[in-house]
């Protein structure tokens, strides 16, 4: 899975043509560590309709202060440039898996 | 397809339940809830669990008694429960986001939650300053002011755990004893940067999108004052996560589930108001709330549901 970065975050996530499931994360956040494989398995469910990336918070402060991330595993949703679902805290397969399909055209 | 054990929950009591249970070829699932791996992702170091002479961090020793039970080939899913029934021919049905579950014996280990104050500010400003968990969102509180709302051991831990980032954590307690333990107590009040506001009722949160502030009222004089704050932190104690399980085991008042204790040693000691229907962990344990006893009811509660079985067996032919 494609981790964004302060710089590729412009081209990756907000001028992306399919939605994006961004998975805000650090190393040191136990909760995280569970949503990893999560999104790695809401990642191969969707395929390629739906682009799934992680942003390491600690590394990219920038994106993670600009869209108000202040707990981890937060979890966004974008299309068309803009945040059209927020999870906050482990959030499982099912839900990321329905909410993206809905947003799939 | 039917299933000897199923458990519910995967923290230490589920994992240790599920490798006993499957190291015994029991036919076993885990249906690992709303937050797998349970509160040990939540913590930081643990170093009271033993056999880890550098400690470890909570996460990954949960993570590595999941790895433990599904090499004994432990199935696991990331479903969440909604309700349990026992069919008349004495096996139980589980309804899940995943769909039906069907199981000769049924562990509980659903563990327990943080609690919250249940204030419409506070679920509104959850995730937004509002928090019951400092090592995972202490971080994003860098040079900002917070406080702690509680008196116990947790709010002692998080308001010291949260002075690696802030300048200034204040301690608010509604009554002026505390139940934390002396060390941790001593450590918190020796600190600089931590100070305490006692007999403060928490009226409200404040803040539109963002905390500003909290709204205190004073259990003696009454006096409302607003304290100003970027972040609130909740160490008010858990509750067992049960609510599903409402009318069919017995739950005692706080919600914790009634397990037999036989008085005979020789009986079970995890087994529930109902036959087959065993529990482990947080979720009966409300003095204890420790990883290894949890790991240690769980191991108790896969004896009990295996020896079920061998007295069962024949009576389920399903």
């Amino acid at each position: 899975m494609a981790d964004v970065t302060d710089q590729t975050f412009e081209s990756e996530v907000m001028k992306s043509a399919t939605p994006v499931l961004v998975d805000f994360w650090a190393v040191w956040c136990g909760p995280c560590q569970v949503q990893g494989p999560i999104v790695e398995e809401v990642a191969a469910a969707v395929g390629e309709k739906a682009k799934v990336v992680k942003l390491n918070v600690d590394e990219n402060p920038v994106h993670a202060q600009k869209f108000g991330v202040m707990s981890i595993p937060t979890l966004m949703i974008f299309k068309g440039g803009t945040v059209v679902k927020q999870f906050i805290g482990v959030t499982s397969k099912d839900v990321l898996v329905s909410e993206l399909t809905k947003l799939i055209s | 397809m039917m299933y000897d054990v199923v458990i519910i929950g995967s923290g230490p009591a589920g994992y240790t339940a599920a490798l006993y249970t499957s190291r015994a070829f029991l036919k076993t699932l885990i249906l690992s809830g709303l937050v797998p791996g349970g509160q040990l992702t939540t913590t930081t170091e643990v170093d009271n669990f033993p056999g880890f002479p550098k400690g470890i961090l909570g996460s990954q020793l949960v993570m590595d008694m999941k790895t433990q039970t599904e090499r004994f080939g432990t199935e696991i899913r990331n479903s969440v429960v909604s309700s349990v029934s026992k069919s008349p021919d004495g096996t139980f049905i589980l309804t899940t986001d995943g769909g039906e579950v069907r199981t000769k014996t049924v562990i509980i280990a659903t563990g327990a939650s943080a609690m919250y104050l249940g204030l419409p500010s506070e679920e509104k400003l959850r995730g937004k300053g509002v928090s019951a968990c400092a090592t995972c969102d202490g971080f994003f509180f860098r040079g900002k002011v917070v406080v702690v709302i509680g008196g116990g051991d947790t709010a002692m831990e998080e308001a010291t755990f949260l002075t690696k980032f802030s300048p200034k954590v204040t301690i608010i307690h509604r009554r002026d004893e505390f139940r934390a333990s002396a060390i941790m107590l001593d450590r918190a009040k020796k600190d600089p940067r931590i100070a305490f506001l006692t007999n403060k009722i928490v009226e409200e949160i404040v803040g539109e999108t963002e905390v500003t502030g909290i709204r205190l009222k004073d259990a003696k004089t009454g006096e409302v004052i607003e304290y100003p704050t970027q972040g609130v932190f909740l160490a008010i104690g858990h509750k067992p996560n049960t609510e599903f399980l409402k009318g069919f085991v017995d739950l005692d008042p706080k919600g914790y589930v009634v397990v037999t204790r036989a008085a005979s040693p020789l009986s079970p000691q995890t087994e529930t108001a109902v036959p087959g229907v065993f529990a482990a962990g947080d979720c009966v344990d409300p003095r204890y709330r420790q990883a290894i006893v949890a790991a240690g009811q769980g191991c108790m509660a896969a004896m009990d549901a295996e020896k079920y079985i061998e007295t069962h067996g024949t009576e389920n032919h399903a």
